[in-house]
Formats: structure tokens, sequence, C-alpha cells
């Protein structure tokens, strides 16, 4: 009987690891949300020279569990001006598709499990960066029905804001991205990884690091570019009128396309997995980068005041583009010498 | 344009250092009902009543804080000492001594007006209750002198009167 069904289910071993993998992955990204929110809330308390939560359980870890269950328990409120079907899909939208574009995110060298080699990534596209960059762009569309669909002046406020700086700085974001490219030679993120070997991008590429990871706190709409959900005069923007679950799905969305945009700086700025000589295993090297960037990402929102709206657009055209372009030209021009 | 620039990044920077000094730091938060906060020498929180140190009532029910205060919240009546039944070193005492603490500011007019360093506002800061009654403290209550901010509250938060 186990052994019809071994025979039976080898020529699929392929697919099974794969969908095991996906949802390990999944699973693990959605759980990484409640971490990270509590990560943030404490260390934000502790920029700000106050504790953060620390009543619901030890250190308040349970804290973000307490609070994704009020979320669950509160009235789903959709105003009756609403387009119903787009209310409900744009929240979708938006954490489908900061799932899927950690699909491509590889977090290890292959692995090898009973004679299998597994790959430690849901899909090793050879594209990888595009890939990335074209689903997390797509997130866009969820912002941008949500601030349509709930037909309130401060959402559609927030929702064009939000398309308008996505597009400004995915520019830049792709033209740096681009420095790393020409360097290793390769769209494939294990390549970039693995031609990291001996020096990071970071010291060879220190302009466009900056450049790519600004854009990146842009990308994800994270402060001091959070435009869209400017509490001062747009209310809370694109996700004014939503409440309890769609809310929630929102912010995971945010946050994790806060790991996505973390991990692609640690795989083409700071070497991935390698761990240049520290006794390290691989993985940890590569979640600690992950978790050190984040940390940043934190750091950067307890500092920074929100700039500006039009400050925003002048800097993401008339700054940050000239030099990803500078940046992209001088090591192109490198490569051919 | 560079200058600036390079003025921009260094003020960027050193925004920077400024939270990651602050995180660094000590947190300021008192964890309130746990950590009760060390109020400073002077601090006018709840009244008490001297007695000196013979154990006597230092009050010799003049009613100087009854005519200092502001709002009218001390209400004094005096009585006469005799040999039998002596309660202060003076002439008189106060045989009624009442303090209304909802309608007290806590100025500390009475303190700066009694002549005898009788009644006095100490650092007890914990003065709410579900019960307007024992808001108006009688001598007996403004005689006791607890330790700072541990009476009268239970494990349940609610305050009680301590009787002396």
């Amino acid at each position: 009987m186990l052994d019809t069904a071994i025979e039976f289910l080898t020529p699929y071993s392929g697919l099974i690891i794969g969908a095991v993998k996906a949802v390990v992955i999944a699973v693990l990204l959605l759980q990484a949300v409640p971490f990270l929110v509590w990560l943030e809330r404490r260390l934000m308390g502790r920029f700000q020279v106050r504790l953060g939560p620390n009543r619901v359980g030890p250190f308040g870890l349970i804290q973000p569990f307490a609070d994704s269950i009020k979320l669950l328990f509160k009235e789903s409120i959709v105003t009756t001006s609403a387009d119903k079907f787009l209310f409900h899909l744009a929240p979708a939208i938006v954490v489908f598709t900061a799932i899927v574009a950690f699909a491509a995110i590889p977090f290890g060298e292959p692995v090898q499990v009973f004679g299998q080699t597994i790959g430690l990534w849901v899909a090793n596209v050879n594209v990888g960066i595009l890939f990335v960059f074209a689903i997390s762009g797509m997130g866009l569309y969820g912002i941008v029905l949500g601030g349509l669909a709930s037909n309130n002046k401060y959402s559609l406020m927030g929702g064009l804001r939000s398309s308008a700086q996505m597009i400004s700085y995915e520019l830049t974001l792709g033209l740096s991205a681009l420095g790393v490219i020409i360097m290793s030679g390769s769209l494939n993120l294990t390549e970039i990884v693995e031609s990291q070997a001996t020096v990071p991008y970071i010291l060879t590429q220190p302009l466009a690091f900056v450049l790519f990871f600004t854009a990146g706190v842009a990308e994800t709409n994270r402060a001091p570019f959070d435009l869209p959900e400017a509490e001062q005069e747009l209310v809370a923007g694109f996700h004014t009128e939503y409440s309890g679950m769609k809310f929630a799905m929102f912010f995971m969305g945010e946050y994790i396309n806060m790991i996505t945009m973390s991990a692609l700086v640690t795989l083409m700025f700071l070497g991935g997995w390698n761990t240049y000589g520290l006794p390290l295993f691989p993985i940890l090297a590569f979640v600690g980068k992950v978790f050190l960037l984040l940390c940043v990402f934190i750091w950067l929102r307890s500092t920074f005041p929100r700039i500006r709206y039009d400050r925003l657009m002048t800097f993401g055209w008339k700054v940050l583009l000239p030099l990803a372009v500078f940046n992209l030209l001088i090591t192109g021009f490198v490569k051919i010498l | 344009m560079i200058g600036g620039a390079i003025q921009g990044i260094k003020n960027l920077l050193i925004g920077l250092g400024v939270t990651f000094r602050n995180m660094v730091s000590k947190p300021q938060t008192i964890q309130y009902p746990e950590v009760k906060r060390q109020m400073p020498k002077g601090y006018r929180g709840r009244h008490f009543l001297n007695r000196d140190e013979n154990g006597l009532e230092r009050c010799v029910g003049c009613s100087l804080c009854s005519i200092n205060c502001p709002v009218g919240c001390i209400h004094v009546v005096a009585a006469e000492n005799t040999e039998e039944h002596r309660v202060s070193a003076g002439e008189r005492y106060a045989a009624v001594y009442e303090i209304n603490l909802l309608r007290c500011i806590y100025c500390g007019y009475c303190e700066e007006a009694c002549p005898v360093d009788a009644v006095v506002l100490r650092e007890h800061y914990e003065l709410a209750d579900y019960d307007r009654n024992t808001f108006v403290l009688q001598k007996e209550d403004l005689l006791v002198y607890p330790e700072p901010n541990r009476f009268r509250v239970n494990y349940l938060g609610n305050t009680k009167r301590v009787n002396p």
C-alpha cells in the first residue's frame, strides 16, 4: 500500500516539495508580521525614551496577537457609497502581491535532505529581481483601488499620492538595482549572492545601496515617505474607510513588503547568506542581516518627520533619479574598461 | 549645491544619532501602579495635622488657615483647653477640623498661614475614591501620618479610610 503510494507520488516529488515550501514560507511570513509589529512598537518606544508595550505576556510579546484578535472581532464597516467589489478586493491584492513577491526571494544555499536537493526558496526564477519588482509594483493596485473604491476624498487623495510616489521611486529602485545587475551579470538572485562571495556590493556600489534603500523605504510607503497615509492632512489616506480585518490586511501587506525589501537589499548589497568568515550559519547570517535592516526601517521612522509632497516628488525626480543614472553610467563605464 | 547636500546629509545623520542615543539610554517611564513616583520635597499633596514633641496637637484652633483659604474648604471650630482635657499646648484647640479635598485647590496657603506649623501638605498624591463623603477629611483622618503613597490602597486599587 505504502509502496504503491510512494511509487505513485515519486514523479510528483518536485511538485510536492514546492507546495510544502510555499506553504511553509507563506505561514512563516504571516507569522513574522505580528513579531514585526511588536518589534516596531518596542523599538519605537526605546527610540522615544519609553518602554513600549510590555503588559501583555512576557515583554509584551502577546500584544500583537491580542490586537489581531481584537481586529478580527471588530465590525467590518462598508460605506454605502463604496464600490463593494473593489472595496473587498483591494486589501486582498495588497496581501497577495506581498506574499507572492517574497516567493522569489532565496535565503540560503540548497540543502540535501533525504537525497533530495532542496533549495531554500519557493521559486528560483532566473529573472528574480524583475519578478520581485513587478509583483511588488502590482501591490500598488491594491492601494489605489482601496482609495478609489472607498469613495472618500481622503482615500482617493491617498491612493493617488501612493501611485504617483511609487511610480517615481520605482524608477530609482530599478536603476540603482541595474548597477548591481551589471556588476554580477545576472538577474537571478542566487547568482547575485554567489557573485558577492568575497566582497558585498555595498562596498563597490555604495551610492546604489543608499539610493536603493531610500527608494525602498518610499516603495514600501514607510515614514518618512508615508505620504499615502499622512495622518495630518489625509486622516489615514487610502485605508480611512477600512476597519477590522481588512484594515489589518493593509498593514500585513505593508510589513511583508518591508521584509521583502529588506531581504532584497540583503541579497543585492549585503551579500545575502555569505558570512565573510564570521562563525555563523548561512541562513542565520541572512536572517540577521534582514533583521538589522528592519531595525533600520524602524529607526528611520522614529527619527525623520514626513516630508512635504512636492519635496517628495522633487527629491525623487531631481535628486535620486539623476544620481541613479549617474551611478549606472559610471558602473557601465568601469565594467567596459 | 553640493555643499548644501552635504550639510543636509550631515543633519540627517545628526538626527539619527540623537534617536540612537535615546534608544540606548534608560527609559523615562515610571510603571505607575507597581512603581510609585518619589515626589519632590515641598510637593503639595494631601493635608495632615502635625503633633508636637509631647504628642499634643499643634493646632490651636485660630482659624487662620480657614480665613486664608481661597476656596473656603477648611472648617474649624475651636474649643478651650482645660486642665483635665488638654488637647493642644495653647489655650484653645480645634474641636472640629474639616478639609473638603474636592474643593481644595492645593495652593498651600493654609500651610503658610499656620502660626504653629500644624497643617501641612505632604507628598501623598493618590487621592481618588469612589465615595464623595470620604473626601471631607475629619480631624482623625488628618492626624494620621501614613507612609508616603502607601495608604488607603487595597489590591483592587480602591482606596480606604485609614483609622489612626
